[in-house]
């Protein structure tokens, strides 16, 4: 590309410039104008600043709370947890479809199995995985791998099997085996498609995580939420869902990160 | 030699809705070092033929033989082109071109200089670490040409590799391929949609006809439009009157 640039040319960069500081300003300024809604509501009482709480009550939570390490600590266990189920739940969804692409005996065999297990709420097997994991690290594990796993496994495998039939055509032309085409073609073929189901693993994780937390767990940010509702210190509350929700915009722009850097040829 | 024979070849295709006869007592032998068309209605079996020939697909009934050895599955002297490059995107073009090695593990520092050679030769230089989506059509099937030559086939299966290119880059193409596959005394199996292409490129020409395809007629294309580039070779009259015989043999079959 040349340096220099026609005047217009200039002049529609700087249109576009200015569009995007509009957008930006235009965000800033709601986000701004809801937090100073919420502040001068809670102190003048038309909200009920007990349940709600207000913003200033909630940084300087934060602060307390930054101060003794617990934020921290807590965030830590969360992120950890959040890691693990995602991971996982991606892996094992792979793999399985991995199995299914394989076999497709299998695919007919357990296709009601995953129908089934697709539409059934896990959030409602929460007991049973307290009774079967116990209290603590592992069911909660088992939450989010649970609800990441039966949707990467469809998703994945339809990928899959939507390869364009020429390809693996191609491969067969030389002799290659079936683990070949899967290589050579199939899995780089599908890669955008399981980049992009981690980005809706990481949602479903957090999902699984917050539940998970809040049926057993002593420690976590979901943990923090139903501990705050129950001492009815619903700024604690209010500063654990913004916590959850700082961390996991940051987890998913990380995955997109890694999406673009994994498809970089498509430049 | 013969490089391919089918002998008494049928194809049957089952599903659940039924079965469909697609070949039905096929009886062809292609020589070594010759190029032949194989013409017909769409759902003739024209590519069934090819897929038979590359070892894709075992004959329902009869034989085919690639060289006096009854096929099991794909061989290494057949290469296949398609209707389109199916470049893989995600590949440089050299990796591309270097696929068919990879695959039967035969890549070697040598055979990457000859595949730059190659990419020389089919007038992609500097393209090597290209990826595909920054080459025109026209020039991503010669990479796929390259792709086919870089495994040394003896034989080159054409599934009608230029339908999907501009008129003029096809003419290129054709060129290209004819004088390609006679410089290296290759055989060739064409298949095509497009009369004018058989005729101006090919040594014989396979009619054949439709559901269930059998073969209708065989004709040897003259020695004095053989001798002749594609191109050169459309300017002639014995050009259009084979055309034309063609032409009505196929008339018969829609």
């Amino acid at each position: 590309m040349s340096t220099k640039h026609t005047p217009e040319y200039r002049r529609y960069l700087r249109r576009q410039r200015r569009d995007t500081r509009l957008v930006f300003a235009v965000q800033v300024l709601i986000a701004v104008l809801l937090l100073a809604v919420w502040e001068i509501g809670a102190r003048l009482n038309w909200i009920n600043p007990f349940l709600f709480s207000m913003p200033s009550k909630i940084w300087a939570q934060f602060l307390s709370m930054l101060h003794d390490g617990s934020l921290l600590h807590h965030t830590w266990i969360t992120v950890y947890e959040t890691l693990a189920g995602f991971l996982l739940g991606t892996i094992a969804g792979t793999l399985l479809s991995i199995l299914l692409w394989a076999s497709p005996f299998l695919a007919r065999v357990l296709d009601p199995y995953i129908v089934i297990f697709n539409s059934m709420p896990k959030v409602a097997l929460g007991p049973i995985f307290i009774v079967a994991f116990g209290q603590g690290f592992l069911s909660i594990l088992m939450m989010a791998l649970a609800i990441s796993v039966v949707i990467t496994t469809i998703v994945v495998y339809t990928a899959f099997r939507d390869v364009d039939p020429n390809l693996i055509k191609l491969v067969r032309t030389y002799g290659g085996t079936r683990w070949q085409v899967f290589r050579k073609v199939v899995f780089p073929s599908t890669l955008p498609a399981i980049l992009s189901t981690l980005k809706v693993n990481v949602g479903l994780s957090w999902i699984g995580v917050v539940v998970g937390e809040f049926l057993v767990a002593k420690a976590g940010l979901g943990y923090l939420i139903i501990y705050g509702f129950q001492v009815f210190n619903l700024t604690l509350v209010m500063l654990s869902l913004i916590l959850v929700l700082l961390v996991s915009t940051v987890m998913y722009h990380a995955v997109s990160l890694l999406e673009k850097r994994a498809l970089k040829w498509k430049d | 030699m013969t490089a391919i024979s089918f002998e008494g070849v049928n194809q049957t295709y089952m599903t659940k809705s039924g079965e469909t006869t697609a070949l039905q007592e096929i009886w062809l032998d292609i020589e070594e070092g010759e190029l032949i068309g194989l013409v017909g209605p769409s759902g003739c079996g024209k590519s069934t033929l090819l897929s038979l020939a590359a070892g894709l697909l075992p004959p329902t009934s009869g034989t085919v033989e690639v060289f006096g050895q009854k096929g099991t599955g794909p061989s290494p002297d057949c290469g296949y082109m398609f209707q389109q490059d199916y470049l893989l995107p995600w590949r440089t073009i050299l990796d591309n071109v270097l696929i068919g090695a990879e695959i039967t593990s035969t890549v070697t520092p040598a055979l990457k200089h000859r595949a730059l050679a190659l990419l020389d030769e089919l007038g992609l230089s500097g393209t090597a670490h290209k990826h595909p989506h920054q080459l025109s059509g026209g020039m991503r099937q010669r990479v796929a040409l390259g792709r086919t030559l870089l495994t040394e086939p003896r034989i080159v299966l054409l599934d009608e590799p230029f339908s999907a290119l501009d008129y003029q880059i096809k003419l290129q193409l054709e060129e290209l391929i004819a004088d390609t596959l006679k410089a290296r005394r290759l055989t060739g199996v064409l298949v095509t949609h497009d009369l004018g292409e058989a005729v101006a490129m090919c040594d014989r020409i396979v009619v054949l006809r439709n559901r269930p395809g059998r073969i209708k007629r065989v004709l040897s294309v003259p020695e004095s439009l053989r001798s002749l580039s594609p191109l050169a070779a459309r300017e002639t009259p014995e050009f259009h009157s084979l055309f034309r015989t063609i032409w009505g043999d196929l008339q018969d079959e829609y």
